[in-house]
């Protein structure tokens, strides 16, 4: 297992790698340059500038460059942000944010998915079958920023209960974490329902229910663990790109989180942004799908790595 | 979603009179008695129907000389809600939202058809030959396929909208579904591959091998037949995604150029006029609605596509 752990950690390398150069290569191959829009920059200042990211070097060295400008933790924003450091003044104060929001969000939609499925596949075609799956389909068939706004008209604007959006205490953590969790806890429950309704007709079910044991403890105690082996394939990059933050979410609650900054980095062709963001985002994927694996083989006893 | 997995159909002594059906047909029978999914299909007739109605009205005003009335700003104070005149109500622009609405519907829904035929163009291609050639050509092709799922989609994108920027407002359509149909074939890309990788040791295409058939004929005659339902199913779910995300990017201001609309960038203009004071409701509920009804019928159909390809898995 141990041994398992750590070569996948030892793929983390090349992986990371290949992202980080289809990354470099796409955003080469985007025309313009981040001083573009500067209109009016006197010839010297645009060299300067130019030089001062690289931009002057030919392209095998501004790769190499860019990429350790990154590790070493120097790399500045060009553009968006100027003079300030990619990692340390940037992404390091937004990710703990998009971090506690993604958490309280995937709890949301981890427990409400769960709890939706399995009541809805414990009944199939009854009355909570039927609401559960309405309700997951709303949260899959609108946009985001539609569910956010519409969120944030009822619960801030009309009833005044929650604040309108800001950073910093617990009750505007709310509204945004509901708003994110709605599209993970619709396709949680979805998944959860399917898995429930497979496993339920399996014989180890039969078995169980033919003991004597009370139909709660088949259902959560037996049923829920193997339904739930989709759901954490699923969760791997769901969990990655909720921890990032969602572009959507928090520009209409106003954190400071940094989903923004994926965004804002393309937009503004903020060469040194775009890589941190996308290393990051990839970073996080790997993990979670080194995580995702091991989850398996403690769901799934019969999963072994060697 | 939630129908039961039908009873195969008895095939031989019970009824000797009836022809053998092929696969295909057994599926588009399972298909046709799931309720869900036909109610999806019809949801999604109306929905169409109602676009290209609202296109060819469109047309006729522009046939008779007429200003368009999805781009005419009415005369009066504006937003409207609706009303016998305006049945969806107006724009703060005062442009009629029925109209609107319908134009924007055949827009979003161009976008996902657009994007599903891209998917199916580059994920079938790229599935069937990685799946086929098997050994290195197959790791390549999948490592590939793994490093763009490692990109934000979001960066892939923003980056190809950029990269082929254009002025004319046909040109900037074709890029906006180029670039979402560019990003949603990898799903594809891998189901297909899946598929391939156990036909390809199936007993009949071992049996086409071995009577001297050709890759292309293995593929073309044994192979796509197969594919068909998992490929069907994957695009039906693409679409409802690419429009989803068609309207992510209206919110971002890259969506369809004005004056045209989208059910994405209607329901963005209707967020930005979302104000405490005056709540005009039926900027963001008529496009919206249409949007819901829309991918609430893909996702019925296929769900229902789903579980009528693979009766196995319910």
């Amino acid at each position: 297992m141990l041994h398992y752990i750590l070569r996948r950690l030892l793929y983390f390398i090349p992986t990371l790698l290949a992202i980080y150069t289809v990354a470099f290569l796409l955003m080469h191959a985007a025309p313009g340059s981040p001083f573009v829009q500067e209109k009016g920059l006197p010839p010297e200042v645009l060299a300067s500038r130019m030089a001062e990211f690289h931009l002057d070097k030919p392209l095998w060295q501004q790769y190499l460059l860019y990429g350790w400008d990154i590790i070493s933790l120097r790399g500045h924003s060009s553009i968006k942000y100027p003079n300030r450091n990619v990692i340390h003044d940037i992404l390091a104060p937004a990710f703990p944010v998009s971090l506690t929001l993604g958490i309280c969000a995937l709890a949301i939609a981890l427990v409400v998915g769960t709890a939706a499925g399995v009541a809805s596949a414990a009944r199939p075609r009854s009355l909570t079958d039927y609401g559960a799956m309405i309700g997951a389909m709303i949260g899959i068939s609108q946009p985001s920023f539609v569910i956010a706004s519409v969120l944030l008209a009822i619960f801030a604007l009309c009833l005044r209960w929650l604040p309108v959006g800001g950073w910093g205490s617990p009750s505007q953590i709310v509204l945004p974490a509901i708003a994110l969790a709605a599209l993970p806890a619709a396709y949680i429950a979805r998944l959860v329902r399917t898995g429930m309704l497979e496993v339920l007709s399996a014989d180890f079910i039969r078995t169980a229910r033919a003991k004597g044991l009370p139909e709660r403890s088949v259902l959560l105690d037996h049923a829920l663990r193997n339904a739930w082996l989709p759901v954490l394939g699923y969760l791997g990059p769901a969990a990655a790109s909720i921890f990032t933050g969602s572009f959507v979410v928090e520009k209409i609650f106003a954190i400071p989180g940094v989903g923004t900054h994926f965004v804002d980095s393309a937009l503004h062709r903020d060469h040194p942004l775009i890589l941190a963001t996308v290393l990051l985002y990839a970073l996080l994927l790997v993990v979670f799908n080194l995580a995702v694996d091991l989850g398996y083989a403690w769901l799934d006893p019969r999963i072994r790595y060697e | 979603m939630s129908n039961p997995a039908e009873i195969p159909q008895p095939a031989g002594p019970a009824e000797p009179l009836r022809p053998a059906l092929s696969p295909m047909a057994l599926a588009l029978r399972r298909f046709r008695r799931n309720r869900l999914a036909m109610a999806g299909l019809a949801l999604l007739a109306v929905v169409v129907a109602s676009s290209l109605a609202g296109i060819a009205w469109d047309q006729m005003a522009v046939m008779r000389g007429q200003p368009e009335p999805y781009r005419t700003p009415q005369p009066g104070i504006h937003p409207q809600p609706p009303s016998l005149e305006f049945p969806f109500g107006t724009d703060p622009l005062g442009r009629d939202l029925l109209a609107r609405t319908l134009i924007g519907g055949g827009i979003s829904i161009g976008v996902g058809l657009a994007a599903a035929t891209v998917s199916i163009l580059i994920g079938t291609f790229w599935g069937i030959t990685s799946g086929y050639a098997g050994r290195g050509l197959d790791t390549v092709m999948m490592r590939i396929v793994d490093v763009m799922y490692g990109l934000p989609y979001i960066l892939l994108v923003i980056l190809l909208l950029v990269y082929f920027a254009e002025r004319t407002i046909v040109l900037r359509m074709l890029v906006l579904f180029m670039a979402i149909g560019g990003v949603s074939w990898l799903t594809m890309a891998r189901v297909v591959r899946g598929q391939v990788l156990s036909l390809r040791e199936a007993e009949f295409v071992q049996a086409a091998r071995a009577l001297g058939s050709g890759a292309p004929r293995i593929i073309a005659k044994e192979m796509l037949p197969n594919l068909t339902g998992p490929i069907l199913v994957c695009a039906t779910l693409t679409v409802p995604l690419a429009i989803l995300q068609e309207s992510f990017l209206s919110f971002l201001g890259l969506g369809v150029p004005p004056p045209l609309a989208s059910w994405g960038t209607l329901a963005s203009d209707a967020i930005e006029a979302l104000n405490p004071v005056r709540v005009y409701w039926w900027l963001l509920v008529m496009p919206c609605s249409f949007l819901g009804a829309t991918l609430l019928g893909l996702n019925f159909v296929g769900d229902g596509l789903r579980d009528a390809f693979d009766p196995r898995a319910r």
